[in-house]
C-alpha cells in the first residue's frame, strides 16, 4: 500500500483541486500560464481545500469530498502580501518569474507568506515568452491551414474551401500578441496580490540571502526565510553547431517566424521537434528530421510513437535520419546553404552531409544556473542542473540539504515541464508554512500540440513491464480507438488510439496514452485518477456525456479487467 | 463468405473477437496444404478491405499459435491479428501500407523451415497477378532502375545535363528535398537523373512530377495550334521551361526504341449514330474510343505490354489509357485507369474531371503517369492521319484522325457514302510485332462499327 498513501499524499497538493476560471482552468493543463486570467478572490478556495485534504490518509474520495463540502461553510478571507517574520526583509524569495515562480508566489500569498520575485528577463520566463504559449499560437495556425488545405477532408464534409494561403507576418503577430497578452496577465496577477516584483538577476549571497541588480548597475541585498530557486532553462545547443538566430535557430528564434524556410532540418525529435515540424509543414516547408537514437520521438510510449510516426511523419513532407549525431552546423553565408554533418552515432563514422535552407535545433533544453552564486553555499551543479531531493530542497555538494534553499523547475531537471515547474513551486510553499509535501511526477500529465495531439500521464509500456517485473505483479493494458467513436467521426478525426496501462489485480493505473484529437485535453481524466489513487474499479463507473471524445477514455476504462473486483470507494453515501 | 472461411487469423481485441468468431470458423478447410495463405480477416461486419499497419513478424519467423503476427487497420480500428497455426512466416505478400480486400492472401505460412522456399516460390507466383496486392506508398521490391520507364528518361537526362548542386560532387551525390524523394520513391522515378530546379539546384517536388509527366506525355506531335503565338518575341531564344526540357529528353530517348507503325480505316457511322443517341448523358467521343480502345486491348494483352529492359514484356495488370490533351504551354496524358472495367458514363465522367483538373494544373501524379497506351486524336482540327512518337515506357501509341465521309464501294458492287477514320499506331517492335498490331485494329475496327458492347 506505499504506493496508495503517496498518492493520497500527492492528492493533499491543492494544485489537483485548485479551482480557477478560465478556458484552461486546469492547472495540471500544459498551458499553465492560463491560470492568470483568473481573479486573485478566487485564491481563497485554494486554501480551504487543502485543509480540506489535511492529515487525510484514506485514498477515499468520498470522505474528502464530505470534509470539501463542509469546510467551504467557513471561507477564509485572504488580500495582500503577508507581513515577513521577524528579522527577514521577505518569507519567500523566488529567483525566476517564470511559471513555476509564479506558481509558487500565488500559492505563498494565500499562505500568507511576505513574498518577493526576481527576474532578470522579462515575467513569463520561457514557457509565456518563447516556449508553449507563442508555439501554441503558431500550432492553432497549422492546425486550421492543415485542416483548410485537406481538400480530401473539407469534401468529406461537403465543404468548399478555394486554395488557404497565409501572410507569415500575421501569423508572427499572433504568436506575439498572444505572449504579451499572457505575460501582461502574469504580471498583473502578481502585482494585484502584493508580490514585490524586483527587477534584476538573482543571485544567492549565503544562507537566506539574495542580491540583485541589473548587470552593472547597483545592487540590492535581501534576506529571506526561504529560497526558491526557478530560473529554469535555455534551448541547448550541441557544440559544433554555430546558431547565428537567421539561417541555424533555437525555438527561441523560431518562434518569431521571421521566415519559413523551404527545406528545414529540425535536429531532435522529440516535442519541440515534432511541434514545430507540424507548424513547418503546414505552412509549406519541407523537414528532415536528424535524431540521434534509433527511432523518431523517443520519449513517447513506442506504440504511440509508432501510430504517431505513420500520421505525423510519413504522409507529410518530411524525411529523416536516426541514429546520426550532427556533428557541425554552419549557417548559410556567401551564397551557401546550411551545412550539417552528420556521422553514424555508434560508429562515428562520417554518414552524409545535408544541405539545406535552415536548421531547427531542438536537442533539449539546458539549465539556466550560471551566476546564481551556487559556490557560496557549496552546491555543485550536475551538468548544469541544481541537485535535489524529492521535497525540491537543494542538496549541497558533500551530499546535505541546504537549509531553507529551494529549487523547482527545469533548473532542477526532475521534468521540464511548466506544469511541473509551477506543482513543485506549490509543494515548496505547503512545505515552508508547515505542511510536509511530496509531489507524486507520475500523476502530471505532458502533452505534444501536433495535429493530432499527443498525450501521456504515468509509466510508458516499457517502464511498466519493468516495474512490474522488479516487483513482480502483472500488468494489463487496455486500447481504445477514436475510429469507434461518434464525436471523433463527426469531425472526420477517426485517427487515433488511446492506451492504458493498469494492474490487473488491483485495478491501479500506471499509465496512460493518447494519440488523437484534443488527446491533450483528455489526459486529465487519467491524470487527476492517478494524483487521486482513483481505481480502474472505480472510476469505469463514472457518466461521460454522449457523444463526447471522452467516451473515448470511458471506453479505456471499461475495457480493463480488473480480476479482484474490489472497489475501494464511497464508505457512506454523500448528498448533492 | 466462402473467401472468409478459409481465414488463419483472427483478431485479438476482445470485443472484435467476439463479432468476428461468427464470422470465421476457427477450423481451416485447408488442412491438408502443409503451406497456408494467410488471409486478410474481417476484423468488422462492414469490412471489405484492410490496409497492412505493419508486420509485427518478418518473413522467416517462427510463429506459434496464438501470437499476434500483423497489425491491420480497418474501417473502425487498428487490430493486432494473430495466428492460428505454428509455422514460419514464410512470405509477406502485402506489404506495409498496402491495401487487400478481405479473404485475399496477404501472406504465406510455412509449417517447416524446409516449405519456406517453396512458399516464397509460391507467393512470386502469385504475387504477379494477384490484383490483391496493390501496396501504393511501397513498392514490393525496389525495381531496378533500368526498369521504370521514368529511370530510363532519368539515365538519358544524366548523360545531357549536368546537375548544378555544389554539393552533388559531380553528379555523385543526388541533393533532393524530403518530398521530392517520397514522390520518387511513390513514382519510381531514379533521382540520379533528374535536374533539380530547386535553391543550388536542388531537386524538389515539381523536378520529379516533371519528369513523371515527361515520360508520359512523350507524344510527338506539338498539338499546340502553330500559330505566332502572343507574347513570344521573333529572333529571340527562349530556354525551355523545366517541362518542354523534359519532352525534349524523351523524345530524344525515343530514338534508342525500334519503333514501326501499321495503319487502319475504320467507318464510325455506327459510333457516330451511337454518339448522338447517347449525348445527352454526357458521353463524349474521346470516352467512346478509349473504351472501344480499351475492349480491343483487353483482347490483345501484348498490345498494352511494354518492354523495360530490352530483355522481356512487362505485362501490366489494368489497362489504363492515356489521352493527350494540350494545355497551357505544354502537353498532358489524363490517364483513364482500367478503361475496359469502367462503364462508359463513369468514363465519361472521370475523363471530364480529368481535363478539368488538367487544365487547373491539379492532376495527380497518379491521373497523367499510369498510362499502359497512349491515344491522341488530332481529328478536331481536321487532321486526317498523321504519325505519333512513342512514349518511353509503353508499348504503343494510337494516332487517330478526323472522321469524315468518303465515297466507298461496297462489297455488293454498289457505291455509297461512309463516314470513315484513319487511326495509325505505332509500337515497340521489340515485343509487339506487326500481326500482333494488324489483329487488334482488326477487333478495334469490328467494335467500333458495331458498337453495341461500348455501352454494355
Amino acid at each position: 500500500m506505499n504506493s496508495a498513501i503517496s498518492l493520497s499524499l500527492s492528492s493533499a497538493s491543492p494544485i489537483t483541486v485548485r479551482s480557477y476560471d478560465g478556458a484552461a482552468s486546469s492547472s495540471s493543463s500544459s498551458d499553465l500560464f492560463f491560470r492568470n486570467n483568473s481573479a486573485p478572490s478566487q485564491l481563497r478556495f485554494c486554501g480551504l481545500k487543502r485543509e480540506a485534504f489535511s492529515g487525510c490518509k484514506s485514498s477515499s474520495n468520498a470522505v474528502l469530498l464530505k470534509q470539501l463540502r463542509q469546510n467551504t461553510k467557513i471561507s477564509a478571507s485572504l488580500s495582500g502580501n503577508g507581513t515577513p517574520s521577524k528579522g527577514f526583509d521577505y518569507d519567500l524569495v523566488i529567483i525566476g518569474a517564470g511559471v513555476g515562480g509564479h506558481g509558487a508566489a500565488l500559492h505563498a500569498v494565500e499562505k500568507g507568506l511576505k513574498t518577493a520575485i526576481i527576474e532578470g528577463d522579462v515575467v513569463g520566463g520561457t514557457c509565456v515568452n518563447r516556449g508553449c504559449v507563442p508555439s501554441k499560437a503558431l500550432l492553432a495556425v497549422s492546425g486550421r491551414m492543415r485542416e483548410l488545405q485537406n481538400e480530401h477532408h473539407m469534401k468529406s464534409f461537403g465543404l468548399q474551401v478555394a486554395a488557404a494561403g497565409y501572410d507569415r507576418q500575421g501569423v508572427a503577430d499572433h504568436a506575439e500578441n498572444l505572449a504579451t497578452k499572457i505575460r501582461n496577465n502574469l504580471t498583473n496577477s502578481l502585482k494585484s496580490l502584493g508580490v514585490d516584483i524586483l527587477a534584476g538577476v538573482g543571485t544567492v549571497v549565503g544562507p537566506q540571502k539574495v542580491k540583485y541588480g541589473k548587470v552593472g548597475g547597483s545592487e540590492t541585498v535581501i534576506t529571506a526565510k526561504d529560497i526558491i530557486i526557478a530560473t529554469g532553462s535555455v534551448p541547448f545547443v550541441p557544440k559544433g553547431v554555430e546558431v547565428d538566430g537567421k539561417t541555424v535557430i533555437t525555438s527561441d528564434h523560431a518562434l518569431k517566424l521571421e521566415t519559413v524556410p523551404e527545406w528545414i532540418v529540425i535536429v531532435g525529435s522529440g516535442y519541440i521537434g515534432l511541434e514545430f515540424s507540424d507548424v513547418y509543414t503546414a505552412l509549406g516547408s519541407e523537414v528532415t528530421f536528424v535524431e540521434a537514437l534509433d527511432q523518431l520521438m523517443p520519449g513517447f510510449d513506442p506504440e504511440i510513437g509508432k501510430l504517431a510516426q505513420r500520421v505525423l511523419i510519413n504522409p507529410r513532407k518530411i524525411d529523416y535520419h536516426t541514429g546520426v549525431f550532427a556533428t557541425k552546423i554552419t549557417p548559410a553565408k556567401d551564397g551557401k546553404p546550411v551545412t550539417i554533418e552528420l556521422i553514424d552515432a555508434k560508429t562515428k563514422e562520417p554518414k552524409d552531409t545535408l544541405e539545406v535552407d535552415a536548421a531547427l535545433i531542438a536537442t533539449g533544453r539546458a539549465p539556466f544556473t550560471q551566476g546564481l552564486g551556487l559556490e557560496n553555499v557549496n552546491v555543485e551543479t550536475q551538468r548544469g542542473f541544481i541537485p535535489v531531493d524529492e521535497r525540491m530542497r537543494v542538496i549541497d555538494s558533500k551530499g546535505e540539504l541546504v537549509p531553507h534553499l529551494y529549487c523547482i523547475g527545469d533548473a532542477n531537471g526532475k521534468m521540464m515541464l511548466a506544469h511541473a515547474a509551477s506543482a513543485q513551486g506549490i509543494s515548496v510553499v505547503e512545505q515552508v508554512s508547515g505542511k510536509d509535501h511530496v509531489l507524486n511526477h507520475l500523476s502530471i500529465p505532458a502533452a505534444c500540440f501536433t495535429h493530432p495531439e499527443i498525450s501521456m500521464v504515468g509509466l510508458t509500456e516499457p517502464q511498466a513491464r519493468e516495474k512490474a517485473e522488479k516487483e513482480g505483479f502483472e500488468i494489463g493494458i487496455a486500447k481504445t480507438s477514436f475510429k469507434a467513436n461518434t464525436k471523433a467521426l463527426a469531425e472526420n478525426e477517426g485517427e487515433g488510439i488511446a492506451k492504458l496501462i493498469y494492474r490487473p489485480d488491483n485495478g491501479e493505473i500506471l499509465g496512460v496514452h493518447i494519440f488523437g484529437m484534443h488527446a491533450a485535453d483528455l489526459i486529465h481524466e487519467a491524470s487527476n485518477a492517478i494524483a487521486l489513487g482513483t481505481r480502474v474499479q472505480d472510476i469505469k463507473y463514472a457518466v461521460h456525456a454522449h457523444p463526447t471524445l471522452s467516451e473515448v477514455i470511458d471506453e479505456l476504462f471499461k475495457s480493463a479487467k480488473v480480476k479482484n473486483d474490489v472497489s475501494c470507494a464511497v464508505a457512506e453515501p454523500i448528498a448533492v | 463468405m466462402s473467401q472468409l472461411l478459409n481465414s488463419s487469423f483472427t483478431p485479438t481485441t476482445p470485443s472484435l473477437r467476439r463479432q468476428c468468431h461468427s464470422l470465421t470458423p476457427r477450423k481451416s478447410t485447408q488442412i491438408q496444404a502443409k503451406i497456408r495463405e494467410i488471409f486478410m480477416p474481417a476484423l468488422s461486419s462492414t469490412m471489405t478491405e484492410g490496409k497492412i499497419v505493419s508486420w509485427i513478424k518478418s518473413e522467416g519467423d517462427k510463429l506459434s499459435k496464438g501470437e499476434s503476427v500483423v497489425v491491420v487497420e480497418s474501417d473502425k480500428a487498428d487490430m493486432d491479428v494473430e495466428t492460428f497455426y505454428d509455422g514460419y512466416l514464410a512470405a509477406i505478400m502485402v506489404e506495409e501500407g498496402g491495401v487487400a480486400a478481405v479473404g485475399s492472401a496477404i501472406a504465406l505460412l510455412a509449417e517447416t523451415e524446409v516449405e519456406i522456399a517453396q512458399a516464397v516460390s509460391k507467393a512470386k507466383d502469385q504475387g504477379s497477378v494477384s490484383p490483391a496486392a496493390p501496396s501504393q506508398e511501397l513498392p514490393v521490391e525496389p525495381k531496378v532502375p533500368d526498369s521504370a520507364p521514368v529511370a530510363a528518361v532519368a539515365k538519358a537526362a544524366e548523360a545531357l545535363t549536368a546537375s548544378t548542386h555544389p554539393a552533388s560532387e559531380g553528379g555523385k551525390r543526388v541533393v533532393a528535398s524530403p518530398y521530392a524523394k517520397k514522390l520518387a520513391k511513390e513514382l519510381n522515378v531514379d533521382l540520379s537523373g533528374v535536374v533539380g530546379s530547386g535553391p543550388m539546384g536542388r531537386v524538389v517536388a515539381k523536378d520529379v512530377e516533371a519528369a513523371v509527366v515527361a515520360s508520359a506525355v512523350a507524344v510527338a506531335e506539338p498539338v499546340m495550334p502553330v500559330t505566332s503565338a502572343p507574347g513570344v518575341e521573333s529572333g529571340s531564344v527562349v530556354p525551355f521551361t523545366t517541362m518542354q526540357g523534359a519532352v525534349s529528353r524523351n523524345m530524344v530517348e525515343s530514338l534508342g526504341v525500334p519503333t514501326f507503325r501499321v495503319g487502319y480505316t475504320i467507318t464510325t457511322d455506327a459510333l457516330d449514330a451511337l454518339y448522338k443517341k447517347i449525348k445527352s448523358k454526357g458521353v463524349t467521343m474521346t470516352a467512346l474510343l478509349a473504351k472501344a480502345t480499351a475492349l480491343a486491348l483487353a483482347k490483345h494483352p501484348v498490345v498494352n505490354s511494354s518492354c523495360r529492359d530490352g530483355k522481356s514484356f512487362t505485362y501490366n495488370s489494368n489497362i489504363n489509357v492515356a489521352v493527350a490533351v494540350a494545355i497551357d504551354g505544354g502537353l498532358i496524358t489524363p490517364v483513364l485507369q482500367n478503361a475496359d472495367k469502367v462503364d462508359i458514363y463513369s468514363l465519361s465522367r472521370k475523363w471530364k474531371e480529368l481535363v478539368d483538373k488538367a487544365r487547373a494544373k491539379q492532376l495527380q501524379p497518379h491521373e497523367y503517369s499510369t498510362g499502359t497506351f497512349t491515344l491522341s486524336n488530332l481529328g478536331m482540327f481536321g487532321v486526317d492521319r498523321f504519325d505519333a512518337i512513342l512514349p518511353p515506357g509503353t508499348g504503343a501509341i494510337m494516332a487517330v484522325g478526323a472522321s469524315e465521309p468518303a465515297v466507298v464501294a461496297t462489297k455488293d458492287g454498289r457505291i455509297g457514302m461512309k463516314t470513315q477514320m484513319q487511326v495509325n499506331v505505332t509500337a515497340d517492335h521489340r515485343v509487339i510485332y506487326g500481326a500482333d498490331l494488324a489483329q487488334f485494329l482488326q477487333t478495334l475496327a469490328k467494335i467500333i462499327e458495331d458498337p453495341k458492347d461500348l455501352t454494355f
